[in-house]
């Protein structure tokens, strides 16, 4: 069945080594939305018409451009437009943060304005300066909503690196690639196990994250 | 940029771009047949099919699209399963799909009340009809917007077709980019067909959504 490569010199190894390289990936970038998501946020909700104006227009574009044409602007158009020669890597961080904080901004945003406004009032009325509202009041309430939700933004971006081997960065599926391609002779079936294991690789990465997405939101419900 | 170049490319990218629609609706429509089945089987906990159904779509929600290709296309020949590229594409979409729509239609169909039931069964309702003309249309217009997103997701994701040789519009694209290196001029047709592709799907999807809304509150 070809499951025999993955035990020939250090295979194995490197598949995972490869599995790292999208997870490093997805994790710069998260990080990155996370802190520049929220301050987007918190700007679009002040309600200011020509930064909200602003927001629809990137939302729609992160909305309806697929990852890997937005890859294939910032990898080989900044070369040819700009003369920038960006490693691949560095790329597909701007291009997977340039998504990320759209949809954290967008989080941030429905669920800053989310928030009744009698929270402030009844906050106000008991005496609470606005320091004391936003800390004790408004932002525990609303990480409760957003924690699920990017979590699960986490295990999108986990997914989304199987693209980034399309600019040529060798990752999982280029060193399964490489390693069927080395095998093509000795072991004809190399790509059933390869592809298998890959499968399995990013279900056993993924999995346990969507899982606790889910058990977060549903204990945060109310 | 050369107009040139540009009216030179775009008869290439239309036809990618007719290749590219018809495989992702294909596949959308796969996706949304499989996704009613499944969220039944889930909704009414069918004893094993409800294991198995749950088994499907936490693997396929769970792994990228160019995995479930690669796998389909290079791995299964090796056990004798010979999918040609153009159906591979659309089961791959149509195995994804249905996974997220599954999800999205068992979710709507757990949110119609019981009392809903009971009010079309002491209505005289049979069964059958209680669940066609009246917990399925509630169940789809309260999933509305969840499948709004599958379709826009599901279209955004052909662009991974390319991996396996199929030749849409990324294929294209990078085609040229390779041959001919006029950069500019192929990135901004793949932005411009992929503009026309979806921007529509996403303003009517707009729409759906609202005309749902007012459904659901019986406004």
């Amino acid at each position: 069945m070809g499951f025999e490569v993955l035990a020939k010199g250090n295979n194995a190894l490197r598949l995972l080594s490869g599995l790292g390289v999208a997870m490093r990936i997805s994790l710069i970038s998260v990080a990155i939305s996370i802190v520049v998501g929220i301050a987007i946020g918190v700007i679009v909700a002040g309600r200011h018409p020509a930064a909200f104006a602003v927001f629809r227009v990137y939302l729609e574009i992160v909305r309806i451009m697929p990852q890997l044409v937005l890859l294939f602007i910032v990898y080989f158009g900044t070369t040819k437009a700009l003369g920038i020669n960006l490693d691949a890597e560095t790329a597909s961080i701007i291009v997977f943060s340039f998504w990320g904080c759209a949809e954290m901004a967008d989080l941030v945003r429905g669920a800053l304005l989310g928030i009744p406004v009698i929270q402030y009032e009844s906050a106000a009325s008991l005496g609470m300066p606005p320091l004391m509202t936003y800390r004790y009041v408004i932002v525990p309430q609303i990480l409760r909503r957003m924690i699920p939700l990017s979590i699960n933004l986490i295990t999108r971006m986990i997914k989304t690196t199987s693209l980034v081997m399309m600019i040529g960065i060798v990752e999982v599926l280029k060193v399964g690639q490489q390693i069927i391609e080395a095998n093509r002779k000795s072991s004809p079936n190399a790509a059933f196990g390869i592809f298998a294991t890959i499968f399995f690789l990013y279900f056993i990465a993924c999995w346990p994250i969507s899982r606790l997405a889910a058990y977060l939101e549903k204990k945060w419900e109310n | 940029m050369d107009p040139e170049v540009l009216r030179s490319y775009v008869p290439l990218y239309k036809e990618a771009f007719i290749l590219t629609l018809e495989t992702g609706w294909l596949g959308i429509a796969i996706a949304f047949a499989i996704g009613i089945v499944t969220a039944f089987i889930m909704h009414f906990r069918i004893p094993v099919l409800a294991k198995i159904a749950s088994v499907y779509v936490e693997l396929f929600r769970n792994t990228p699209l160019l995995v479930q290709l690669f796998f389909i296309y290079f791995a299964l020949p090796k056990i004798g399963i010979s999918i040609p590229a153009r159906e591979c594409g659309a089961i791959g979409l149509g195995l994804l799909g249905g996974s997220y729509m599954a999800e999205g239609i068992r979710s709507g169909l757990d949110a119609v009340g019981t009392l809903q039931e009971e009010s079309a069964l002491a209505l005289g309702m049979s069964k059958r009809q209680m669940f066609m003309y009246v917990i399925f249309p509630e169940a789809l217009s309260i999933s509305v917007p969840g499948i709004v997103a599958n379709v826009i997701f599901l279209l955004k994701e052909t662009s991974v077709f390319s991996a396996i040789s199929l030749m849409d519009l990324m294929f294209t694209a990078k085609d040229l980019i390779g041959l001919y290196y006029d950069t500019t001029e192929a990135l901004v047709l793949l932005v411009v067909f992929y503009i026309i592709m979806l921007l529509p799907v996403s303003l009517l999807g707009s729409i759906v959504e609202k005309k749902a809304r007012y459904r659901t509150l019986g406004v």
